[in-house]
């Protein structure tokens, strides 16, 4: 699908206001370009997959939304307001690839971790509440991990921190929630839990989700529109399109758009 | 000599009062700045604070004067540092370097054409917190509760940049502004601990007890107090040791903060070691 036609009427229409929109989005990484003229709009409770090939741009483009990114030219706009002017950073979850540079040992507890999630509603100095203390509980319960609520974040293995993580990522009850490869560090049983929390928040309380995954399980699952990047946008359509892609299934291969569109 | 003898003189008074004050700040700043692998930038602020001491000592202003008089310079300094950091793409210990370089050469020359090294340049090479004057521990004292204050106010900012900067980013948090107040905070005790243990020893104050409590500590606030009072205690026990051994202070205040830190990686090693055989033993019992 030519990027003239990334935004069909009915997915602007469906629900009202948009979430996230682009407009001619060219980002680079260390001034080398990586992703050229993206334009599209994401509606609320919009469940997107992001594919595409090791090194296509899917982190820089999902950074790039959230400010983190090198945006050479174009445009973001969240909730209605454009990126350099955006402040409700409460509204976006953010969990980001496996945190490699992690300062160890760090010394932080599992519960100080959770707390930071918080912050982003606060003004210094950011003081935690009781009702606060009830939400971090209530994330850890919902993520399985209140027994290691305690524990230095240096002491858990790694499926354990990015569980951790995403309870930083989910405290705050987020409208916007971007997932870069979250499931990486996860074994299969945690992987099922995770995502269906993430659909359930999807489907009842309508919270946009971008997912960047090589799940292609995952994402056949739960994702009602895909996003293909690969240095520039070539499909972005709702997921029954992108499975009767014939041009899909030539670049983005026929095995794993079945394996996607099968479990779906 | 006893403790309350030693009390009764006025140096000594304000020697342990000073000292402590500086002990706690830079204990507090140093676990940030560890963790934010800029511990090294209290060893070349000390260096500019070389230069910038020898050029207010060249003026032959009054010992309060010249404290007062270094610290736009420190602070300018310290800004400088990140502003090489974020503008040239240089790593943090290279600007680091080449800001610390400039302020020893600046020193050496402002020293030299002044006569040579005087006793106030030598004082706050090796620090001499018995010398220190009343005005000096007032200016110590406002600038103790300045940075603490800060330190409070801003001690979700500074915990979530040390965890990390981008996650902080995208929480609203300001981490240029909270990043540039560090290097700011750091330089005003930087000044501080100049008197305590000197330039050649400030950065082992900033470093030994966060690296201590790091050793120990499960959390981040207990990391935190326990830092402050190595910090602390270190130095009421170096100035005691050192008045009854007649040994420089400000070294026997760095080899006590030394013989705790080698007693916090035992404690540690110790520790790690019970720990492995219970798992191991457990695991054998199955």
């Amino acid at each position: 699908m030519k990027p003239d036609n990334l935004n069909p009427p009915e997915f602007q229409e469906k629900n009202g206001k948009a979430a996230i929109i682009t407009e001619n989005l060219s980002c680079s990484y260390r001034k080398r370009p990586v992703l050229e003229n993206i334009t599209l709009t994401i509606n609320h409770g919009d469940y997107v997959g992001i594919v595409g090939p090791n090194g296509s741009g899917k982190s820089t483009f999902i950074r790039a939304l959230i400010g983190l990114g090198e945006i050479a030219e174009g445009n973001v706009t969240i909730f209605e307001t454009a990126l350099e002017r955006f402040s409700q950073w409460w509204r976006i979850g953010y969990l980001p690839q496996f945190l490699q540079h992690l300062p160890h040992p760090f010394p932080a507890t599992v519960n100080e971790i959770v707390s930071l999630g918080l912050m982003a509603g606060k003004r210094p100095p950011r003081r935690l509440k009781a009702l606060d203390m009830t939400r971090i509980n209530e994330t850890l319960a919902l993520l399985g991990i209140s027994d290691i609520r305690s524990k230095q974040i240096g002491e858990l293995s790694g499926g354990q921190q990015q569980r951790v993580l995403l309870a930083r990522a989910l405290v705050n009850d987020p409208d916007l929630l971007i997932l870069d490869e979250p499931t990486t560090a996860l074994d299969p049983e945690t992987r099922e839990r995770f995502y269906s929390i993430v659909g359930e928040m999807n489907r009842n309380r309508k919270v946009t989700v971008l997912l960047v995954t090589h799940d292609s399980g995952a994402i056949g699952k739960h994702a009602s529109k895909m996003l293909y990047l690969d240095k520039k946008a070539l499909f972005y359509g709702s997921f029954e399109d992108f499975c009767l892609s014939r041009e899909m299934s030539e670049t983005f291969g026929e095995h794993t758009q079945h394996i996607i569109c099968h479990r779906h | 000599m006893n403790i309350p003898e030693l009390l009764t003189y006025g140096f000594i008074q304000r020697a342990i009062l000073t000292g402590v004050m500086i002990g706690i700040l830079c204990s507090l700043l140093g676990l940030f700045l560890i963790l934010r692998r800029m511990s090294l930038i209290g060893d070349g602020l000390a260096h500019v604070t070389f230069g910038a001491t020898a050029i207010t000592a060249s003026l032959r202003l009054y010992s309060a004067y010249s404290l007062l008089a270094t610290i736009p310079i420190m602070l300018a300094s310290s800004l400088l540092i990140l502003k090489l950091t974020d503008k040239t793409r240089l790593s943090g210990d290279v600007a680091i370097g080449i800001i610390s370089s400039a302020g020893i050469a600046i020193g050496i020359i402002v020293t030299s054409n002044g006569g040579g090294y005087n006793t106030d340049i030598f004082g706050y090479l090796f620090g001499n917190i018995l010398a220190i004057s009343r005005e000096e521990v007032l200016i110590a004292f406002l600038l103790f509760v300045f940075v603490s204050l800060m330190i409070c106010f801003f001690y979700n900012d500074l915990f979530y940049i040390s965890f990390n900067e981008e996650l902080a980013k995208i929480s609203g948090i300001r981490t240029r502004l909270i990043n540039s107040m560090l290097a700011l905070l750091t330089a005003l005790s930087v000044l501080l601990a100049m008197k305590l243990v000197g330039i050649m020893l400030i950065s082992s104050l900033l470093i030994l007890p966060a690296a201590s409590a790091l050793q120990v500590a499960r959390s981040f606030r207990t990391c935190l107090i326990l830092s402050a009072t190595q910090g602390s205690l270190s130095v009421i026990l170096g100035i005691y040791v050192a008045l009854c051994v007649n040994l420089p202070a400000s070294a026997t205040i760095v080899l006590i903060n030394l013989l705790i830190f080698l007693a916090a990686t035992s404690v540690k090693r110790l520790f790690s070691k019970e720990k492995r055989a219970i798992t191991a033993g457990s695991k054998a019992a199955v």
